[in-house]
């Protein structure tokens, strides 16, 4: 499980060009948008495809993402346990 | 109506330069555009973390946009009745191709929503109104090349008709790692006339 975290970390830093943020500054419980780490409408859509595209996870109600995508922790319990990749 | 305007100040963004009014305000040479315009950012301390986010085009648009209108002397992060009229000869090619490409193979079929809402070239004019604080009208044309004489009317007419006090225009083009932005503010005050002839000439002295 941290190792899915560290990875997902590189990876929302990397996918949605947080070019001023590093691995270490995210917290795992630490909200991704709103006060966290800003992220925005379109980063949602992105994080979406990611889920989809890296770990075959396919957000029938994107309703659903609202809780998924709380935190890096919410996010890595979620693809533990529902990935097919 | 006649009355005169001015150009109150222009700025370039091409060849590894950024120029003020003519005069070189930064010189970097980089292999690549991304790498370029990012050292403009840095070298400007810019500190908008959106500015990572937006496609090539926007992030020439933008950052010319940005040297020129903190040295403009207006007031910084007050609403301005402003237009901003663009223009250029590859509309959002760059990004449109980039996109393409996310969706070319059936069997990797990953559309991007970041890439996508980048295929129209006047997103650029949303992320400078949106940093300056610009509501005012706002148009993007797109020309073979450079056309003084529809800014100069079009700008013109927008002042004239009391649409805006001023205009902020000019071209903003990129294609791979081509690329080139002139931006001048158009408004009752400063000391080049708005006049075809001198946007003309202003636009090519770089």
């Amino acid at each position: 499980m941290s190792e899915l975290k560290q990875e997902l970390k590189e990876k929302i830093i990397e996918q949605l060009n947080l070019e001023d943020v590093a691995v270490d500054e995210i917290q795992d419980n630490d909200p991704l948008f709103g006060e966290g780490l800003g992220l925005d409408s379109i980063d949602a859509l992105e994080l979406i495809v990611m889920l989809d595209k890296d770990y075959g996870i396919k957000l029938a109600d994107p309703k659903e993402g609202r809780k998924i995508f709380e935190s890096v922790q919410t996010m890595a319990a979620y693809i533990e346990e529902n990935r097919s990749r | 109506m006649n009355t005169d305007y001015f150009i109150e100040g222009y700025c370039h963004i091409k060849n590894n330069r950024v120029l003020l009014n003519g005069e070189p305000l930064f010189t970097e040479k980089k292999p690549d555009f991304a790498s370029f315009i990012k050292s403009v950012y840095q070298h400007f301390e810019t500190d908008y973390p959106k500015f990572f986010k937006m496609d090539k085009l926007s992030k020439l648009a933008f950052m010319a946009a940005d040297v020129l209108l903190k040295n403009s002397g207006r007031p910084v992060n007050e609403e301005e009745n402003m237009a901003v009229v663009l223009s250029n000869r590859a509309s959002s090619l760059d990004t449109d191709r980039r996109y393409q490409e996310s969706i070319d193979d059936p069997d990797n079929f990953y559309p991007s929503p970041a890439v996508f809402v980048y295929t129209l070239p006047n997103i650029c004019i949303g992320e400078i109104s949106i940093r300056h604080k610009l509501y005012s009208e706002n148009s993007f044309f797109i020309f073979d090349k450079f056309n003084a004489d529809h800014l100069w009317h079009y700008s013109k007419s927008l002042i004239n008709h009391k649409k805006a006090d001023a205009v902020l225009c000019g071209w903003v083009d990129v294609e791979g790692d081509d690329y080139d932005a002139f931006l001048y503010i158009v408004s009752p005050k400063g000391d080049d006339k708005h006049k075809i002839e001198e946007i003309t000439r202003l636009y090519f002295t770089q």
